[in-house]
């Protein structure tokens, strides 16, 4: 190869380099500026008992599974029998964020397809999920005992990331 | 004559796209300062469920929900960095449709300058290595020769 030629060669080389890292990335994926911060705070009503109002401090202590889902939200019907799972397992609280629904179709959608939450909020408005940076329901959240943000899954939750990702993450906080 | 509906319905089309957000309820200022900032700072964020329409353009649920929050704050006396810091802090620097000088984005922001000046650096060089090749002048009778040839 002559000294000329290697110029070119070395600029193809920093394309692969960056389109090789670039193109395996999805660019739907926004890194979550909550990862290791305080869960934003929130104080909602119960789903099934409006007189009643849930605070996050409520769950100071726990290791708690926080699921943003809305009865208008297909891919939230795909993952909810994995929630059914995680609530066998009876590892954690599970808090359903009813994001922008009608607590109508709300209610009627936990009773088609069962109620794995040990309790739901509501958030008609959707100032909690944007307190949340929620923009693509469903969402789930880890929290640790001190009530700090581990994890944020955007999207539906499938067998393998429940398996690999949240289940594995809530038991060494448990520990 | 028939061209005129589809001319009317595509104007009609362009204009929707650009003023989508003038579908919500009209919204009020205290005065023309605080409706400059809504505008600059609705033009300026980025509507995270269509990534590629800022929060002015998008008619989606949750750029409806920030262009609201960005409105309550604005009325409510909150200014241009207070927005925006309240946007980085739920949704990160990718909001920003014009994104912040720090270490992480230098590359970013001055990448086109580098290649600029290592542009002209390589057309500069050449040109000069270009130049110093003198040509050797021509003998006399070579000159005599090219006379000849060209006549």
């Amino acid at each position: 190869m002559t000294r000329k030629s290697i110029f070119p060669f070395l600029a193809f080389l920093v394309v692969v380099g960056f389109l090789a890292v670039g193109l395996q990335r999805d660019p739907s994926l926004v890194p979550s500026p909550f990862i290791g911060k305080p869960a934003p705070a929130f104080s909602l009503p119960d789903l099934l008992d409006n007189s009643r109002t849930v605070r996050n401090g409520d769950f100071r202590g726990e290791v708690w599974i926080f699921n943003v889902w809305a009865s208008w939200c297909a891919a939230c019907r795909d993952e909810h029998p994995l929630f059914h799972q995680l609530a066998a397992l009876n590892l954690v609280p599970i808090v359903g964020l009813n994001y922008k629904d009608k607590a109508a179709d709300a209610r009627a959608w936990l009773d088609a397809l069962g109620n794995p939450y040990t309790v739901v909020v509501t958030d008609e408005s959707g100032d909690t999920g944007v307190d949340y940076g929620v923009y693509g329901v469903p969402e789930t959240f880890v929290v640790d005992r001190e009530g700090i943000v581990r994890l944020k899954h955007i999207g539906p939750l499938n067998a393998h990331s429940m398996q690999s990702e949240i289940i594995p993450l809530v038991k060494s906080l448990l520990l | 004559m028939s061209k005129f509906p589809a001319f009317a319905s595509l104007m009609l089309g362009l204009f929707m796209t650009v003023h989508s957000f003038a579908l919500d309820a009209p919204k009020e200022f205290a005065n023309p300062e605080q409706e400059r900032l809504y505008g600059q700072v609705i033009r300026e964020l980025r509507c995270l469920v269509c990534q590629n329409q800022n929060l002015a353009d998008s008619n989606a649920d949750l750029a409806q929900d920030l262009r609201r929050k960005s409105y309550e704050m604005i009325v409510s006396g909150k200014g241009y960095d207070e927005i925006i810091h309240f946007m980085v802090q739920r949704y990160g620097d990718f909001v920003l449709y014009r994104p912040r000088l720090k270490p992480a984005t230098l590359i970013l922001w001055f990448a086109p300058f580098a290649m600029l000046v290592l542009l002209v650096t390589v057309v500069v060089a050449r040109t000069r290595s270009q130049k110093a090749r003198h040509p050797v002048p021509l003998s006399h009778s070579e000159k005599l020769r090219v006379d000849k040839l060209l006549k």
